[in-house]
């Protein structure tokens, strides 16, 4: 048990890995999984400008990306992977696979966010000469905040759970580290200490994540 | 000012629902700065309307003229452009929850491009002249129904619209909001010198600000015009709800009368001319007043016993000089005043009843 001062470092390093993983996924995922569910929400039949042809086929390509398997997922996109990064192996490299397995899970949250926003606030926009894009701007996006917030916040924890899975074909982050010191050196102790790390950091954006979303809606 | 020529509106049948005809051939016109109701029980088409005249709804055929505008020839930027001269209100407000009463006021001018130091003058302006200036800084939630519907109508005359549209927009407030928001809008249409198209199921706010109303029943209009005009009439439809008939005896003899008051007809020579001239015995038996479009209105139900023939060219030489009289029936009642304010009434057994009596229960 003494060699914890060896691990500790390691366990760090990881967490920062799983970190800088999971932020920058979320910040991509952010940016596309956003306009994507706008797209869904107002292509929608009887939406703002509805759009059945399109509203199907992105309908269609979402619910692939969200009933593939993480594990497949991470297989099937490795050539996008090194098409973009140059490998597969890495925390930068997860990034590509964790934002694609992410993207369809926020724009589905984020229509489904949208779609609360009450109509008659968008005919009231409307009716005052606003275009589509200002309905977007001024009025879907702005009053669904807070369920955006919260959206966003399941996304996160979702990601982290993924990226553990990523840690197990060289992904690195705590996923790698609870396989490879944990599992394959029989240290359920490592194992536990990287479980109880995960569930901090869950809790912790869980929390910041409602505070925001709370305060959002009642300033 | 508002122009409505043979406007139809079809809703394309849907796989839960055939084809709905919402209009079915409505002309109407609203000339500038007059304060028109329209009325009609729910699904008459009466919200389809004021939907078409900002074309939030487009017609399927027929055309729609606001301001010498023809809004149905205009292409998605043009109607942009002539919605900015129409404000709207609604039942239920539609005031954004994000944004305060000042940030609600300020959306339609961000969205028309004006600068930021102009915004804040105008809507200081514009909370002051709806009585909501130290409520700037409140959050919808944080507003009465009636300070919420303030807040909706300085945001729908923010842009300086020259028409505003109210769709049902006291159906959610208590009567004494409903009265609040009624002065302001009678206030703001004598200082604006705005166009005022009304929405409602309530004859009472007809009654207390429109100058003129039409009645829709089924996507028709099927009575309408200025309400002096439309009260002096005793065969309107519109009249008999405005100003309800009073209610006839269950039984009794003699000749029933109906006598319509108003300041312009003479009321006085009518009993005159029946207990004093004809010596008739004259006993009043229902009566009811309303004060419409600031004028006062009422209906007398007289019963005239000992009418020996002379009675029915009595009345028609009353009607010549101008009088509103006529005979009417009892048992003969006109249309429920107010119907749709009403609550339903139960015209069936419960629902118990009827499950007791439903064979399989009997077995």
């Amino acid at each position: 048990m003494n060699d914890w001062s060896r691990i500790a470092p390691q366990l760090v390093d990881a967490t920062g890995e799983t970190l800088y993983m999971v932020g920058v996924a979320t910040a991509l995922t952010v940016l596309l999984g956003v306009p994507l569910g706008v797209l869904l929400t107002i292509t929608a039949p009887g939406a703002l400008a509805p759009h059945p042809l399109v509203n199907r086929l992105l309908g269609l390509v979402v619910n692939l990306g969200r009933s593939l398997p993480f594990i497949i997922l991470l297989v099937l996109v490795a050539p996008v992977t090194r098409g973009i990064v140059g490998t597969t192996i890495g925390s930068t490299a997860t990034i590509v696979p964790l934002t694609i397995g992410a993207v369809p899970f926020l724009a589905r949250l984020v229509e489904t966010s949208l779609r609360e926003v009450a109509h008659g606030k968008v005919e009231a926009t409307l009716a005052m000469g606003a275009r589509r894009r200002d309905v977007v701007r001024t009025v879907l996006l702005p009053e669904a905040l807070p369920s955006l917030v919260a959206g966003v916040t399941v996304t996160v924890v979702a990601l982290i759970s993924y990226s553990a899975m990523a840690g197990a074909i060289g992904g690195g982050g705590l996923g790698d580290f609870a396989i490879r010191y944990g599992y394959q050196q029989f240290r359920t102790d490592i194992t536990l200490a990287t479980v109880v790390l995960l569930l901090v950091v869950v809790q912790l954006l869980q929390w910041a994540g409602d505070r925001w979303a709370r305060r959002l809606a009642t300033s | 000012m508002i122009e409505l020529s043979d406007v139809r509106k079809v809703f394309p049948a849907r796989r839960t629902a055939g084809e709905v005809v919402a209009l079915d051939g409505v002309s109407l016109s609203v000339a500038r700065g007059e304060f028109a109701g329209v009325v009609g029980p729910s699904g008459s088409g009466k919200s389809t309307l004021a939907r078409l005249v900002n074309l939030l709804e487009r017609p399927t055929s027929g055309t729609v003229t606001v301001d010498g505008r023809v809004l149905t020839d205009l292409d998605a930027a043009g109607v942009r452009e002539a919605r900015r001269s129409i404000g709207m209100i609604f039942q239920h407000f539609n005031l954004l929850d994000s944004r305060t009463a000042a940030g609600n006021v300020e959306h339609p001018l961000e969205l028309a491009g004006v600068g930021r130091t102009e915004r804040r003058r105008r809507v200081a302006e514009l909370l002051d002249l709806v009585g909501l200036a130290d409520r700037h800084a409140s959050r919808p939630a944080q507003l009465s129904g009636g300070q919420k519907q303030r807040v909706a109508i300085a945001r729908a005359l923010a842009a300086r619209p020259s028409v505003l549209l109210c769709d049902e927009a006291t159906s959610a407030l208590d009567p004494a909001s409903t009265t609040g928001v009624l002065e302001l809008l009678r206030q703001v249409r004598a200082e604006l010198g705005l166009t005022v198209l009304l929405i409602t199921h309530e004859m009472s706010v007809v009654r207390a600000v429109c100058d003129s109303a039409v009645l829709m029943s089924d996507g028709r209009v099927v009575d309408g015009g200025p309400l002096t005009e439309v009260l002096a009439r005793p065969d309107s439809a519109l009249a008999a709800q405005l100003v309800p008939a009073p209610a006839g005896p269950e039984t009794g003899d003699g000749a029933l009368v109906q006598l319509t008051v108003t300041d312009a007809t003479p009321h006085g020579a009518v009993l005159q001319t029946l207990t004093a001239e004809l010596g008739l015995s004259v006993e009043v038996v229902g009566g009811s007043v309303e004060t419409v479009a600031g004028r006062r209105f009422g209906r007398l139900l007289l019963r005239v016993e000992g009418d020996d023939g002379r009675l029915d060219p009595a009345l028609a030489r009353l009607r010549a000089g101008g009088a509103l009289v006529e005979r009417t029936a009892a048992g003969d009642p006109r249309p429920q005043p107010d119907a749709d304010d009403a609550p339903p009434r139960p015209d069936r057994e419960p629902d118990v009843q009827r499950l007791a009596d439903a064979p399989d229960v009997q077995r």
